[in-house]
């Protein structure tokens, strides 16, 4: 039986993921230089894991068109917190995604077009995206904007008959500003909305088991059935007088369900010689919870909606990097002009606020580690991230 | 809400049309001067299929989404 906990959560950044589409990546007065990447990723925390293979290619045409096309697969293997309070047993999934870009310059204005596909056993995702951007003010400032539309089927393995939708949409305006000889800046604005069933068919939400007030019952989770957010980023980036980078970021974000975050980020790129690069960077990420969401509801059916995903309490977290990319064949070798091998780790630290360990009142009482519904240990864990590719240029 | 959606990219590409016509502003950063800017070590996004896996991985954990810089970028170096 395979019991997708995270699956919502995982695809729901689908329309996120054509915001992010190939084409969007260049500047617009430009198209990227042709390059193939080959990566494999592999995320480790907190009883799951997730790896596989990334393969993105792009080339142009005669300096006006690029295309791009990119494949991604995560396998994945989970036994999480959720699974084991849930009584299921750990499970192994896959989910296969496929993206074709499309792009055209014309003068300062460069146009873009993406569809994303993305395949699960009870899950599919379809998202097209549209963008242009613009150099203005003798090309100091870049101009951008964006729509992509999104359309989900959520199914549950367990039951056949069940099948519902999600629409999404997405909005997306950005500027590039060159400040100073030394200082570039961004600001990005995003609004998502969705609509349709857009909690998990899996997950439960936890109440006081009314026969026995230190114990929790089980229910399925109710949500809301449209969400929308808002999100506006600053980035700048700043070339330190002895060639190196230092660069940093913030994101504020609320939407209808009343969750707001904070997101920080500093990082440091340093060259050495023209081979090495290498870079550290620290991530601090904070949110408050969504309105409905509570570790343990009082009772069933408590109020219109109820949901017990940690990802919606709240929670912070933490991020440590650090990467390092080689360059080989700077001078060119047969087709390929040159290329890197990069190895990047993340370490993440994630500390919820109001999400408890349920696993510890499910245990005998007479265990000394049992504590009673509602008063478990705040629950935390640590992941780890590695990506390693292999990057060349033609 | 969508119509209010519809009224911010309205807003918005009116935004980009009003400062489109303002294209003769005489750039602070000469074409000459952007050496700097145009080093890959300030590429805003020099490595797209790792920046896209981790974007993922912070959608899939965490409840916020969106603004992270998918669009621009460029420094009109070239």
């Amino acid at each position: 039986m395979s019991l997708a906990l995270n699956k919502a959560r995982i695809l729901r950044s689908m329309v996120a993921g054509a915001a992010m589409a190939l084409p969007l990546v260049s500047s617009a007065g430009v198209l990227p230089d042709d390059r193939a990447d080959a990566l494999y990723h592999r995320y480790e925390g907190g009883g799951v894991t997730i790896q596989g293979p990334s393969v993105l290619v792009r080339k142009k045409m005669a300096e006006k068109y690029a295309v791009s096309a990119n494949y991604y697969q995560d396998m994945i293997t989970s036994a999480s917190i959720d699974v084991e309070v849930s009584g299921a047993s750990e499970y192994k999934e896959e989910r296969d995604q496929y993206q074709l870009g499309f792009e055209y310059l014309r003068g300062k204005t460069t146009y873009n077009l993406s569809f994303t596909n993305s395949e699960e056993n009870d899950y599919e995702a379809q998202t097209v995206g549209f963008g242009l951007s613009q150099d203005l003010f003798g090309d100091l400032t870049t101009i951008s904007m964006g729509f992509s539309r999104g359309s989900d089927t959520v199914r549950n393995s367990t039951d056949p008959s069940f099948e519902q939708d999600i629409d999404r949409w997405s909005y997306r305006v950005g500027v590039s500003q060159i400040l100073t000889k030394s200082i570039i800046a961004t600001m990005n604005l995003e609004v998502i909305t969705d609509e349709g069933f857009l909690n998990n068919p899996y997950r439960s939400y936890r109440y006081i088991d009314p026969n026995d007030t230190r114990r929790f019952t089980l229910a399925q989770e109710i949500y809301p059935r449209t969400r929308t957010s808002n999100a506006v980023a600053v980035n700048g980036r700043y070339f330190l007088p002895y060639r190196a980078a230092v660069y940093g970021g913030y994101r504020f974000f609320t939407d209808t369900w009343q969750i707001r975050a904070d997101t920080f980020e500093l990082g440091y790129v340093h060259p050495i010689k023209q081979q090495w690069t290498l870079e550290a960077r620290v991530r601090y990420y904070q949110q408050d919870n969504a309105e409905f969401y509570q570790d343990l509801f009082g009772r069933v059916d408590q109020q219109n909606f109820m949901a017990r995903d940690k990802e919606l309490s709240t929670f912070n977290s933490t991020a440590f990097r650090i990467g390092a990319s080689y360059e080989f064949a700077q001078t060119g070798w047969r087709f390929v002009k040159k290329g890197s091998v990069s190895l990047f780790y993340d370490r993440i630290e994630f500390k919820y606020d109001d999400f408890r360990d349920a696993r510890v009142s499910q245990l005998i009482p007479t265990d000394p580690n049992y504590r009673p519904a509602g008063s478990e240990p705040l629950y935390e864990f640590g992941a780890n991230v590695v990506q390693a590719f292999v990057s060349v240029w033609f | 809400m969508i119509k209010g959606i519809a009224v911010k990219v309205v807003f918005s590409v009116l935004l980009v049309s009003g400062l489109s016509a303002c294209g003769n502003i005489e750039p602070w950063v000469k074409p000459y001067e952007r050496q700097q800017l145009a080093d890959p070590i300030m590429s805003a996004n020099p490595h797209p299929i790792s920046a896209s896996y981790m974007d993922h991985v912070w959608e899939a954990r965490e409840g916020a989404r969106g603004a992270l810089g998918g669009g621009g970028g460029g420094c009109g170096c070239n």
